[in-house]
Order: structure tokens, then C-alpha cells, then sequence
């Protein structure tokens, strides 16, 4: 298995990446701050306005290193792209995949299975590690509910009722899932999962996680040489990463809920860190971005053994994996695509 | 793997003094310059033969020398440090 490189987050407002040679180097006011070699990164991400040479740009696609651009409270701006590069006959299956309604479905079904297995197993894992302080009751009346749409999921078929089904099982999970919150809880807390903007802590902390999660999905897909704007499960809209959005319905629950959780619940992010603006939305200060950032990139230092492939990986190349084994399934290589199951 | 390299290039002469630019660059795309002629080179083996072979060249192996310490993969017990100027863990946190 590939080696999980390191990804570098670029925090520091009025900074400006260019290039030396193959190193990558940040500048503050025409200051060196920071060089690194760019065959020790898989990714570089930037917070806050600032600017990247085209230089770089190129060294970044000549080294299938992705390069995005988010606000400072971490929603999506941009992503620069090279040139279109991989397997034309692979991409121009997934395109006939993702016209033809029945092989689409049956594609968004092994997503959505993946992604409610996985929620339960959150929930599961909670109530056996904290049965004396939650309440055990109201997390297995949902578990049953999730287990009676999991049932539901096999004989469905159209999109529309697996996205109502997907839409019921993230309602309950996710009003539950406060139940697993058991530090902190006067400022974190779900009655409801909102966005655009996140109007709470708890919000704002998980739209965080996932953005950093979309770009890590988005790359991946681009490695292997699927085309991340065209979903089976996300319609098409210009703009949206839908296989992106796809695969991170599955990856959710064990890559950004649990560490959510884990982060307020070991209290490493406290009401501080958090900023409400005029709007009513809630974004994270600068230095509540730097604790959640640092917790994402341990945690995928991680190893795991993937219970498909049966070997051990990082947590970080699990996107990586995902869609190696989509586009083995799109290439025929494998029956059926299958999602992760978290243990 | 993690590679410690460190050279010394002979500089009484302006062939010599290039040699020393040209060797330092050729570190620097490949790690992080720990001190003066020093660097640490997070690499894999390909991408070492690559450098090794690319050092070699432009040495002149009866003035200048050039030793390679391999530190493995578990090359951070094996590294201590004192005093100033601290480099960054390449596979650590990477916040700039």
C-alpha cells in the first residue's frame, strides 16, 4: 500500500505560497516562514485569503499534490486543478454508470448501507462505553428505527426513496448522536444538524471536520482517475463535488463525527474557540481551527486493517482506498462496490 | 525512510565554491536543511537513488566528501536536539 504523505495547512492570513526548486515555500511579507520538499506532501490547504504563484501550481499538478483554497472558517472556495489526467475509458464509465438510473441506484444504495451501518455502529459504541451515564433507551429505539430503514434500503427502487430514507436515518442519528456528548454540555449540543451557517458550536465543529474531509475525499478520487463532480447518489449541480459527497456519506460517521465527539468530550476544543458572528452562524476563532486541525492530522496517522482489503492502512488513505475500489468496480474488476464498514 | 546527508566540498577555488551552491541546492529539493551543510531527507528509496546519484555527479571525489547516515523509519528516537533553530517533523503537524 501507498504511503500516507503529510498535508500542510496554510493558517497564517497575508501569506503567499511560491516555489524554489521542488520545495514548497510560504511567504509572509516577502518573508520566508516555511519550506518544505514537496514529495513529503499529498495536499496543501489554505484558510483565509492569500495568493499561490502559478509556479506552484504547476509543481503541485506535475506531483498530484491537491491544493485548496477555503475561508477562514473553512468553507470551500476554490481548488486548482491540472490538467485532466487518468483513464478516459474509466471516467467515461462512470458517466454511463451515473446516466443510467438503475446502475446509479444501486451504486447511492451501497453508499447509504455503508453510511447507516456505520452510523449505528457510532451509536452502538457509545452506548457500551458510556451505558451508565446516556440514555440507553432513547440510543436503541433509533438503532432499532436505523436497522428497520437499513431493511427498507434493499427493496427500494427509486432515488427519491433512498434519499428519504438517508434523510429520516440522518435526522434520528443525529439528535441522538447528543446523547454521546458528555462533557461541555451547556455549549455543545445537537437538536438539530443546520449549516450555512452552522448556527451552534457542535455545528460549526462538524462542518469543519467535513470540509476538511471533502477535500481529502476529492483528492483521492482524483488520483485514481474519477471524475469527483459526477455522483451516483448527489445529483449533478455545476460546482458540486458529488462522487466527493458520495463517498464521504460512508467515511462520515468514523472519520469526522467520532473525532467531534472525542474533541469536546476530552475537552480539546471549549466555547472559546468558537465565534458567533452577526449572522447567527458560528465559525471557529483561529486558534480553535489549529486544535481541530492538529486532532484530524493525528488521527489519521492512525492505522486501521481495512476489512475488505484485509491490510493494514492508515485511517488517512481510507478515501484513497474508497475509491480505488470504486473505480476497480467501474472497471469490473469486483462485483459490487464495497463500503466501509467501520469495527 | 529518513536520511541524514552531510558534505563537505572543498572551496579554495571559484570550481569549488560552485560545487558547494550546486550540491546544497540539490539538498534542499530533497529535505530540510537542519544546519549549514547538513539536511534531513524524508525520502523513499527511489527518490534516494535518485539523490545519492545526483550528489555524486557533481562532487569531485578527490577534494569534496559526502556521507549518508540512514535513520530508518524510526528515525525519531534517534534524533535529539538542543538549542535554536528547531526544523519541523515532516510527518507531523505541518501548520505555517
Amino acid at each position: 500500500m501507498r504511503k500516507l504523505l503529510n498535508t500542510l495547512y496554510v493558517t497564517t492570513p497575508e501569506s503567499y505560497l511560491t516555489r524554489e526548486g521542488e520545495n514548497v515555500i510560504v511567504r509572509v511579507e516577502n518573508e520566508e516562514r516555511f519550506r518544505i520538499p514537496i514529495h513529503n506532501l499529498e495536499g496543501i490547504v489554505c484558510f483565509g485569503y492569500m495568493g499561490a504563484s502559478p509556479h506552484l501550481m504547476r509543481l503541485c499538478s506535475d506531483n498530484n499534490v491537491g491544493l485548496s483554497f477555503l475561508t477562514p472558517s473553512g468553507k470551500f472556495l476554490a481548488r486548482v486543478n491540472g490538467r485532466v489526467r487518468g483513464n478516459v475509458l474509466l471516467r467515461r464509465t462512470q458517466y454511463r454508470r451515473a446516466d443510467c438510473c438503475d446502475a446509479s441506484l444501486e451504486i447511492a444504495k451501497s453508499f447509504i448501507i455503508g453510511k447507516i451501518v456505520n452510523c449505528r455502529t457510532v451509536l452502538g459504541r457509545g452506548a457500551r462505553d458510556h451505558g451508565a451515564v446516556i440514555d440507553c433507551d432513547r440510543v436503541r429505539t433509533v438503532d432499532a428505527l436505523l436497522i428497520e430503514n437499513l431493511l427498507k434500503i434493499e427493496g427500494c427502487d427509486s432515488a427519491d426513496t433512498l434519499r428519504g430514507i438517508e434523510g429520516n436515518c440522518a435526522k434520528f442519528y443525529f439528535i441522538t448522536l447528543d446523547e454521546l456528548i458528555l462533557k461541555q454540555k451547556d455549549d455543545f449540543y445537537l437538536i438539530e444538524r443546520n449549516r450555512r451557517p452552522p448556527l451552534d458550536n457542535m455545528n460549526a465543529l462538524l462542518s469543519f471536520l467535513y470540509t476538511l474531509l471533502a477535500h481529502d475525499v476529492e483528492s483521492a478520487l482524483e488520483t485514481v482517475g474519477l471524475d469527483p463532480y459526477v455522483g451516483f447518489f448527489h445529483t449533478d449541480r455545476p460546482g458540486r463535488a458529488s462522487l466527493a459527497l458520495d463517498m464521504m456519506e460512508e467515511l462520515r460517521p468514523f472519520l469526522a463525527d467520532r473525532l467531534a465527539l472525542n474533541l469536546v468530550n476530552m475537552k480539546q476544543v471549549s466555547a472559546g474557540d468558537f465565534l458567533k458572528k452577526e449572522n447567527g452562524g458560528v465559525i471557529l476563532t483561529e486558534n480553535g481551527r489549529k486544535a481541530v486541525i492538529g486532532a484530524w492530522q493525528k488521527r489519521k496517522q492512525d492505522t486501521i486493517t481495512h476489512p475488505y482489503l484485509n491490510e493494514k492502512i492508515s485511517i488517512g488513505l481510507l478515501p484513497y482506498v474508497q475509491a480505488m475500489l470504486m473505480a476497480r468496480f467501474l472497471r469490473g474488476d469486483i462485483d459490487g462496490y464495497p463500503p466501509y464498514f467501520m469495527n | 525512510m529518513m536520511v541524514l546527508v552531510t558534505y563537505d566540498v572543498n572551496t579554495e577555488t571559484p570550481e569549488g565554491k560552485k560545487r558547494l551552491r550546486r550540491v546544497a541546492k540539490e539538498c534542499v529539493n530533497y529535505g530540510q536543511r537542519v544546519q549549514n551543510s547538513v539536511f534531513e531527507c524524508l525520502v523513499d528509496p527511489a527518490r534516494f537513488a535518485k539523490l545519492k546519484h545526483d550528489l555524486c555527479d557533481i562532487i569531485d571525489e578527490d577534494k569534496d566528501s559526502l556521507r549518508f547516515y540512514y535513520l530508518g523509519k524510526n528515525w525519531k528516537n534517534r534524533v535529539e536536539h538542543f538549542g535554536a533553530k528547531e526544523g519541523y517533523d515532516p510527518e507531523g503537524l505541518l501548520v505555517a
